[in-house]
């Protein structure tokens, strides 16, 4: 068993943050991950990130941005820390070396993005999210933080009291991916998940293979409630055989969407007459798809986005990384034609739910960046805000696990928070079957921290043993219908319909799942048993997110229904909550503040 | 001490007839020139590309040290059905979840940003995710990257590689700082852009893995460490002192005199990193400063 003060699962942008921020606490910190800290998928994030930097600029303003981009489902206090603190955060970054693209004065350049009301993203060319990683993870180095790298995270060791709320977590279990040795890491001040998204949900996104929603699993079946987790963000501009992105910056710098018959599509066809292409990513990811399906799409998939007309000089200045990217990956030269584009899953905006300190209703459980909810986004996140989140809260986690003396939340968290009931009827019960479900707490009345850990070191030991050998189905198989249904059913476009079926897919992927088994019997560097892992989240954080869009009957942000076209604020604007609950997912509904300290939001119409 | 003095000044002699550093531009066109010819060679070569119906052949190296039957090293065939964009990871995938999921090789972004599927690829490291199976010849050999210690197939140890990374303190480290903790330091464009290229490094470890120099010496830093203390001794932000820090670790038996500048290195960074230059520059820094002591 190794033990630490701190252990910090996953070491991209936000467990970095939150490593760094524990150990300027004086704790003794690990970060766990399974991959290499530089190959984390923040190193991916190409646009920037917003902090009110300049004069004329201010964190109330990008207060009330953030609120409004969130269609108005964002929970004030985490709005207001966020904005308040992400100024000095971004500055240390540039203080830790950052090469952040500068202006003629030796500061920091800062661009405009959608649905900023001031251009207050700073960047490094375009690709932010690369310097923002790299530069985090030499000062981890500079201070000797201990990195478990290659070492995957199949559980959490948490007590089995009746009520998640008494819960304490201990530590977790972790595999060595290299020898294949299963071991208990116990953490004497707290768990903190910052494990990224879980975009492989879907077959098309701009996520990384790795990306597969494991912190968020392991947490809800934990006990601690998933947040919102309709809210998926798809980001308009895609390249359509890989997923891979294609920045706002370049609509951002003038680029242009056109149909099939070479019409200016987001004004001509009035989808957003004055932002145009740059109406927020869900009117455009819209957009598109209502000319793919009116049979205006190019080879009945996708649109062009055109920038040659801004010129080599400018697009080599800003946007050169987007060449390459079009030409690796699409063979396409962005000089010379227009670039292929559709919309691909990119952001979750819900997650795990999590107050201000970044805790859990768990003790000593934490979570923070994508796969976190604190709620900052809402239903829908503004371009350039989800790496100052990580900074933000990643190191509020670090503090608060390492014991830093920090103002209590407002952001009530667990079931207690509940104000009523959810309503849906699936046409399946969902939840897990046998072979999926598993006693995340430990076994028996376990609650002195070593025996959690070792049960759940013995329970995890057990499951490898019997998928390594054991015959049955790939985990390839059951991960694909997963994510042909839900790019199917629960994309862009949703209707009620469409959702059911999911729901019945997921259902029958948890019974293939049941026979799963892993052919490969070797303990060395066993892909396939980490990704049949990986499958059995996905399946769970799939259900989730489907439930919970059947759920909300409305249109906000992110979330579009066919039977519902309006966003209904008497009724909806509650956050959709899901706890474990055994295995049988139960649906409830959580209040949002809209009442920080300093400024109240008023509900306003989105318009374009 | 006097002859390797004057080894240095030749070195740095030779350095004046290097090309200027080209601009973006010149680079992306020169890129895109080289891959027009290769790509007109090959097809020139086949006398007729991949179409969507075709089948590629893939030629993998496969080696796990605990299953019996695979401790031999070996070459495994896959035949996998082509499409239009399809890269040699694309491929690998469709061969692992088809045809035998113990296949095995490191990939996560698939977009050339995380540096974990460096390959040797007919012959040459390439990162899997960036290059086209339209770009190779058929069949395609694919084995782990050269003078790495393989841990299973695909998979190499890449630990050494992060040690020599390490050694060079990759880490800024400012003299002073803005007392305003709102406050950045500044920095001038020309620095930034002087130091620009070097910060692209993905830690792949295809350019140490083409290095003839780093395959017998075991110690040499090795291309992406020496890139790694360029970023950082370039930099304005960080003070004198630092500076000869810096360069007392890039001077020492197994750092950059070593290199041999053989352009290995900067043929095969999937980021075009200069590195050859990199090193180059780092001599001179090394000469101008050891000179300032005699
Ligand atoms: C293509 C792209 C572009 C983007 N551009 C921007 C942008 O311009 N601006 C912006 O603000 N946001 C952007 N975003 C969003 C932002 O980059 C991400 O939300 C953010 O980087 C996520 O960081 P993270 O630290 O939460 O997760 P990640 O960086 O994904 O890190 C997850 C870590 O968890 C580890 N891990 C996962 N599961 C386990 C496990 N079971 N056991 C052990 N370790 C585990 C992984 O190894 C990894 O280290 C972009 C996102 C994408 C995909
Ligand atoms: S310098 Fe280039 S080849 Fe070497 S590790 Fe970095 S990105 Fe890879
Ligand atoms: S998969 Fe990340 S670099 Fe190729």
């Amino acid at each position: 068993m190794y033990e630490h003060d701190v252990i910090v699962v996953g070491a991209g942008g936000a467990g970095l943050r939150a490593a760094i921020a524990a150990h300027e606490e004086g704790a003794d910190v690990a970060l766990v991950t399974k991959l290499h800290p530089v190959r984390s998928h923040t190193g991916a994030a190409e646009g920037g990130i917003n902090a009110a930097l300049q004069e004329g600029d201010s964190w109330d303003l990008h207060a009330y941005d953030t609120m409004k981009g969130s269609d108005y489902l964002g929970d004030a206090p985490a709005i207001d820390t966020f904005a308040k603190t992400a100024p000095e955060e971004v500055i240390q970054l540039e203080h830790w070396g950052m090469p952040f693209s500068r202006e003629d004065d030796g500061r920091v350049s800062q661009r405009p993005f959608g649905g900023l009301s001031y251009p207050r993203t700073t960047y490094a060319g375009a690709e932010t999210g690369h310097h923002l990683l790299h530069t985090m993870y030499e000062q981890a180095v500079k201070r000797g933080i201990e990195v478990y790298d290659e070492w995957y995270v199949t559980n959490l060791a948490v007590t089995d009291h009746d009520d998640p709320e008494d819960r304490e977590c201990h530590g977790c279990v972790a595999y060595d991916i290299k020898s294949g040795k299963i071991e208990g890491f116990r953490a004497k001040g707290g768990v903190i998940l910052a494990t990224g998204g879980l975009g492989q949900a879907f077959d098309h996104t701009t996520n990384a293979v790795a990306n597969t929603g494991d912190g968020c699993a392991m947490a809800y079946r934990a006990g601690v409630p998933m947040e919102d987790m309709e809210m998926i963000q798809f980001h308009p501009t895609t390249l359509p055989s890989t997923g891979v992105l294609i920045s706002e910056g370049v609509r951002g710098e003038g680029g242009i969407l056109y149909n099939d018959n070479e019409e200016r599509l987001m004004f001509e066809y009035g989808y957003a007459n004055n932002d145009g292409e740059l109406a927020s990513r869900d009117v455009v990811s819209r957009s598109e798809l209502t000319e793919v399906n009116e049979g205006r799409g190019i080879e009945d998939e996708y649109v062009h986005l055109d920038m040659r007309h801004l010129g080599e000089e400018r697009i080599l200045d800003r946007l050169e990384n987007i060449l390459h990217l079009a030409e690796d990956f699409e063979g396409v030269d962005g000089l010379d034609e227009p670039m292929p584009v559709k919309p691909g899953q990119h952001y979750a905006m819900g997650g795990v739910e999590t107050d201000e300190n970044g805790e859990t209703c768990i003790e000593g459980l934490y979570a923070a960046g994508e796969t976190a909810c604190v709620s900052l986004h809402g239903a829908n996140r503004l371009g350039g805000n989800a790496l100052p989140e990580l900074l933000v809260f990643g190191a509020r986690a670090g503090y608060h696990a390492a014991g830093k003396d920090m103002k209590a939340a407002e952001i009530d968290t667990g079931p207690s928070a509940k104000s009523e009931a959810g309503d849906v009827h699936p046409p399946v019960e969902p939840g897990a079957v046998d072979a999926g479900s598993e006693d995340v707490a430990a076994d028996g009345a376990a609650v002195e921290p070593k025996a959690v850990i070792e049960n759940a070191v013995e329970y995890e030991r057990r499951r490898v043993d019997t998928l390594l050998e054991s015959d049955g189905v790939n985990h390839a198989e059951v991960r694909a219908e997963v994510q042909e249904t839900m790019t199917a059913n629960v994309n862009v476009f949703r209707e009620e319909d469409g959702l059911e079926q999911a729901l019945r897919d997921i259902r029958q992927a948890r019974v293939d799942y049941e026979d799963v088994a892993v052919a490969d019997p070797s303990r060395t560097y066993n892909t396939d048993l980490i990704h049949t892992i990986e499958t059995r989240n996905i399946l769970d954080v799939a259900e989730a997110i489907t439930l919970g869009a059947l759920a909300r009957e409305e249109f906000r942000g992110a979330h579009w229904r066919a039977e519902h076209q309006e966003r209904k604020d008497d009724e909806w604007i509650k956050h959709t909550m899901l706890a474990w609950n055994d295995g049988t997912p139960e649906l409830y509904y959580k209040p949002v503040i809209l009442e920080g300290d300093e400024q109240t939001y008023e509900p306003k119409v989105r318009s374009y | 001490m006097s002859t390797q003095i004057e080894q240095k000044e030749t070195e740095t002699e030779e350095q004046e007839t290097e090309p200027e550093v080209e601009s973006p531009g010149e680079r992306r066109r020169a890129a895109k020139r080289q891959r027009l010819a290769e790509e007109e060679a090959q097809r020139v070569a086949e006398e007729e590309t991949l179409d969507d119906d075709e089948t590629v052949h893939l030629k993998v190296f496969r080696y796990d040290p605990e299953v019996e039957g695979k401790q031999e090293p070996r070459f495994d065939d896959f035949a996998v059905p082509y499409h239009k964009g399809m890269t040699v990871l694309d491929a690998l995938i469709y061969a692992r979840d088809r045809y035998d999921s113990s296949l095995t090789f490191r990939h996560s972004c698939r977009q050339a940003v995380c540096g974990s599927d460096a390959l040797f690829v007919n012959g040459r490291q390439r990162l899997g995710c960036k290059t086209q199976l339209s770009a190779l010849e058929d069949p395609v050999r694919i084995e782990p990257l050269p003078h790495q210690e393989v841990v299973k197939d695909l998979v190499v140890d890449m630990e050494h590689f992060y040690d020599q990374m390490e050694a060079v303190e990759p880490f800024f480290d400012a003299d002073e700082l803005p007392e305003d903790d709102l406050e950045e330091q500044r920095q001038s464009r020309e620095n930034r852009e002087k130091v620009k290229m070097s910060t692209r490094c993905i830690w792949c470890g295809a350019c140490m893995s083409s290095c003839n120099i780093a395959a017998g010496d075991n110690e040499y830093l090795g291309p992406a460490a020496i890139n790694k203390a360029y970023r950082f001794a370039m930099d304005e932000r960080e003070g004198e002192d630092r500076k000869q820090e810096r360069l007392r670790i890039i001077e020492q038996e197994h750092g950059v005199w070593r290199c041999q500048t053989q352009f290995s290195c900067t043929e095969v960074c999937p980021k075009d990193i200069p590195l050859t230059e990199h090193i180059q520059a780092l001599k001179r820094e090394s000469v101008k400063n050891n000179l300032k002591f005699w």
